[in-house]
Parts: C-alpha cells; sequence; structure tokens
C-alpha cells in the first residue's frame, strides 16, 4: 500500500512536517516496494482557503491510504476520510522512523480533526 | 449622485462624517452603512427599522441520484467548496463563493443552488433620511454579498420588495406599511458609509460611486493608509478628497502629500474634545453641537457642485 507523509524535505531522511494543508512536499511511500516518490505541494502553500481540502485531494489521487502528518483541520479530515484515507495525526522526527513505526503497526489512526481550521 | 466616505485606517471618522453629511443635508438623502461586519451608524442616527431581510448566497445541493461523480463540479471550483473524489461531491458551504459554476458544468444536472444565509439587511428611516445597513452573522467571511444587498436596496422602503424575485434575499419580515408614503422626490444624494482597509469589501461599498471621501487623522498612521487608499480609489479610477478629522493632532505629512498628489483637502473637523463627548454619548456632532452643522453643509454643497460640473462637462464631451 501507499503512505502519504508531510514533509518540507525531499528524502524518507527528512522530519515529518507538522503542516498539512500548506506542507511544501508530500512523500509518497510504497510499503510492498520500499520506493517513494516526492510531490510538490507548493501550489496550495498560497492558496487563499481550502488548503487543506486540495492537499487531501492530491493526497487521494495520489493513490495512498494512508497519511502520516502533524496536524490536520476539519475540512481536511473530512475529505480524507471521505475517501478512506485513515489519518495518522501527532506525529514528529525523522520519516524514516515514522514509516517503520507504521509498518509495525504501532501508530493509530485518529477519529477526527486535531486542531481547528486555519491552525 | 453616489458619495462613498472611506479611509485606510479603521477609526478616523468615516461614520462620523456619513452620518453628520447626511443630517446636514438640505433634502432627503438616503446613507447606507456597508461596513457589515460592525455597523454602527444607527446609534447616532435614532433610526426606526421598519423591515428586515435575511441575506444569503447561493451554494450547491447535490442529488446523488443524479450525480455519476464525472468531477466536473470540483475541477471549477477555485475555493475548494465542492470537492469531487471517485465518490460524489463533498460540499463545504462556508468556502462557496456563490458563482454558479459547478451548477452550470454539472452534464446531468445534479446540482441546484440553495440559499445559505450570511447575514441581515434591515432598514427604516428618521424622517426624511432613508436608512439601510447590513449585518454579516458572526464568523462568517464573506462581507460582499451582504454589501451588494445593502447598495442594492437604495430604493424607498415601499419598493425594496419588488427585486425580490432576482436577488438572492430571503425576507423574514415584510416592510412596514401604511405609516406614511416613501419621499416623493428621490434623494439628492446616496451616502455610503464603508469599512476601513483596502481588501475586498472596501471595492464592493465604493463601487460605482461618483465621489469617494476619504477621511484621515493627520498623523504618520493616518498618512500611511491614507496612501493606500488613494491608491485603491485611482485603481477603481474614481475621484477623491480628503477630509481630515481630529485637524491640530499629529503633524503636517498629511497636507503635503495631498498638495503634492494634487488631492483636495474638503474639510477639516477640528481636535475637539466635545466632538468625543457628543460621540461616547452616540449624538451627532451636528446635533450636539449646532455651530458645526454648516462645515457639514457646506461639503454637501461641495459636493453637489462638483457632481453638476462632473455632468456638465461629461454632456458636453
Amino acid at each position: 500500500m501507499k503512505v502519504a507523509v508531510t514533509t518540507a524535505g525531499n528524502d524518507a531522511n527528512a522530519d515529518v512536517d507538522p503542516r498539512f494543508g500548506r506542507v511544501k512536499n508530500l512523500l509518497i511511500f510504497d510499503t510492498e516496494t520500499g520506493e517513494h516518490e516526492i510531490l510538490d505541494n507548493s501550489a496550495n502553500l498560497g492558496a487563499t482557503q481550502g488548503a487543506g481540502i486540495q492537499t487531501a485531494k492530491r493526497v487521494a489521487e495520489s493513490g495512498a491510504e494512508a497519511l502520516i502528518t502533524g496536524h490536520c483541520g476539519p475540512n481536511a479530515f473530512r475529505t480524507l476520510e471521505a475517501a478512506g484515507i485513515q489519518v495518522i495525526t501527532g506525529v514528529e522526527g525523522r520519516i524514516s522512523d515514522a514509516l517503520t513505526r507504521f509498518q509495525e503497526g504501532s501508530l493509530k489512526p485518529a477519529n477526527g480533526a486535531d486542531v481547528q481550521g486555519h491552525w | 449622485m453616489q458619495v462613498a466616505i472611506a479611509s485606510g485606517k479603521g477609526g478616523t471618522g468615516k461614520t462620523t462624517l456619513a452620518v453628520n453629511l447626511a443630517l446636514a443635508a438640505p433634502g432627503p438623502v438616503r446613507l447606507l452603512d456597508c461596513d457589515v461586519e460592525e455597523p454602527n451608524a444607527h446609534l447616532f442616527l435614532g433610526v426606526r427599522i421598519e423591515g428586515r431581510e435575511l441575506v444569503g448566497i447561493p451554494v450547491p445541493e447535490v442529488n446523488e441520484e443524479r450525480c455519476t461523480a464525472c468531477g466536473a463540479c470540483g475541477e471549477i471550483c477555485q475555493y475548494s467548496a465542492i470537492v469531487a473524489l471517485k465518490t460524489k461531491p463533498i460540499l463545504f458551504p462556508q468556502l462557496c463563493h456563490g458563482c454558479g459554476g459547478c451548477q452550470r458544468v454539472c452534464p446531468t444536472g445534479a446540482i441546484r443552488e440553495v440559499l445559505r444565509p450570511i447575514g441581515e439587511l434591515e432598514w427604516g428611516r428618521r424622517g426624511e433620511l432613508l436608512f439601510a445597513h447590513g449585518r454579516l452573522n458572526v464568523g462568517e467571511a464573506m462581507a460582499p454579498p451582504v454589501i451588494r444587498a445593502v447598495k442594492r436596496w437604495g430604493r424607498p422602503p415601499a419598493s425594496a420588495g419588488a427585486g425580490l424575485a432576482k436577488t438572492p434575499f430571503i425576507q423574514v419580515q415584510p416592510a412596514a406599511t401604511g405609516d406614511g408614503d416613501p419621499p416623493a422626490e428621490s434623494p439628492a444624494m446616496t451616502l455610503i458609509d464603508a469599512p476601513p482597509g483596502t481588501s475586498c469589501p472596501v471595492i464592493e461599498a465604493v463601487r460605482g460611486s461618483d465621489f469617494v471621501l476619504l477621511v484621515t487623522e493627520p498623523t504618520p498612521f493616518g498618512l500611511h493608509d491614507l496612501r493606500l487608499a488613494v491608491e485603491l480609489v485611482r485603481r477603481l479610477d474614481l475621484p477623491c478628497g480628503v477630509v481630515i478629522n481630529r485637524d491640530g493632532i499629529g503633524d503636517d505629512g498629511v497636507e503635503q502629500y495631498c498638495l503634492a498628489e494634487e488631492i483636495p483637502i474638503l474639510q477639516r473637523i477640528p481636535d475637539d474634545r466635545r466632538v468625543a463627548h457628543a460621540y461616547s454619548r452616540g449624538e451627532a456632532i451636528v446635533e450636539a453641537l449646532p455651530e458645526y452643522r454648516e462645515q457639514f453643509a457646506a461639503l454637501y454643497a461641495a459636493l453637489k457642485e462638483y457632481d453638476r460640473h462632473a455632468h456638465t462637462a461629461h454632456t458636453r464631451d
């Protein structure tokens, strides 16, 4: 399966970025092949509104079935939920560590947004 | 003649000027308080509210039986108010600007528009003065549709309901009737009390005016925001003049600027403690301090004179 991780960096050595909607990049990791690709999300950085929704849409379009990030607001959560994507919030540190923990099954999906909109 | 009263900076005296200009006018005028995030002109006028309508914006509603999840609606929406994944669209009505694009592009006619109330319009009068203001609901982000509703009202209460079919109003309380006819002559001037700043609500409020009065205080802060306001009215190609409030404080920066930019200074309201007192009691200056009536009446006359010249020049062209 594919897992999306928010980051300001370009590879799995970078840290998980706490932002979701206005994050610079999305790292899409494939658990079967161990490969990843970077999706540039800078178009949503300066969005006047709906950044979370649009970023959620990109995650859905990437084919990811889970998302690892720091925080997620209500509109983004609703969009991700509608797309059937597991949302894991509150994750910090290196992406590679987060992915290891995800594959071990020690990261639990959130039941809802963990911050308000425009957080 | 439509005159908008604006300023870059908040708290410079827009409402004070609008209210006193309206009260010093020799004939009937219309005052539209377009600062819909915090309307306050009514407090100084003691207007009797005669009618009220909800103002809404059209937002999409999806008939899921007809929807084929083609995604066209989500592609055209610039505001992420409708998002089409592989499933049926998800709606975020709070983000919708009411453009109607999704309804147009839907190939199966699955989208219809329903009104979502975002504020209200109230109107009333005090003697010959016709008054209306808008009130944006708390938590709503889009003031322009409510401002448009206030400006569209721009007619005596008796005919305010006439355009309802075409307008996104929801009437909840019909205009009071039987308490006097609207003035026979239509008001000679419509004064628009604009919100502060230079963003969309201000543009919506001043748009279509014949003249813009920019109220400022003679301080570096006042000048900084006056420059922004002047840029805005010039971009809209509207003629403007400056009114200096609290004249006597600060420095001469505003005067130097107006001189250099060839912007007329049309009135100076002195920094008078009694004016502040009247304001704090919710009283109009021209009523609490009648000696001020003349300067507001003079500004009114100057605006009418300007309009007459502009009109004549236009006719000659």
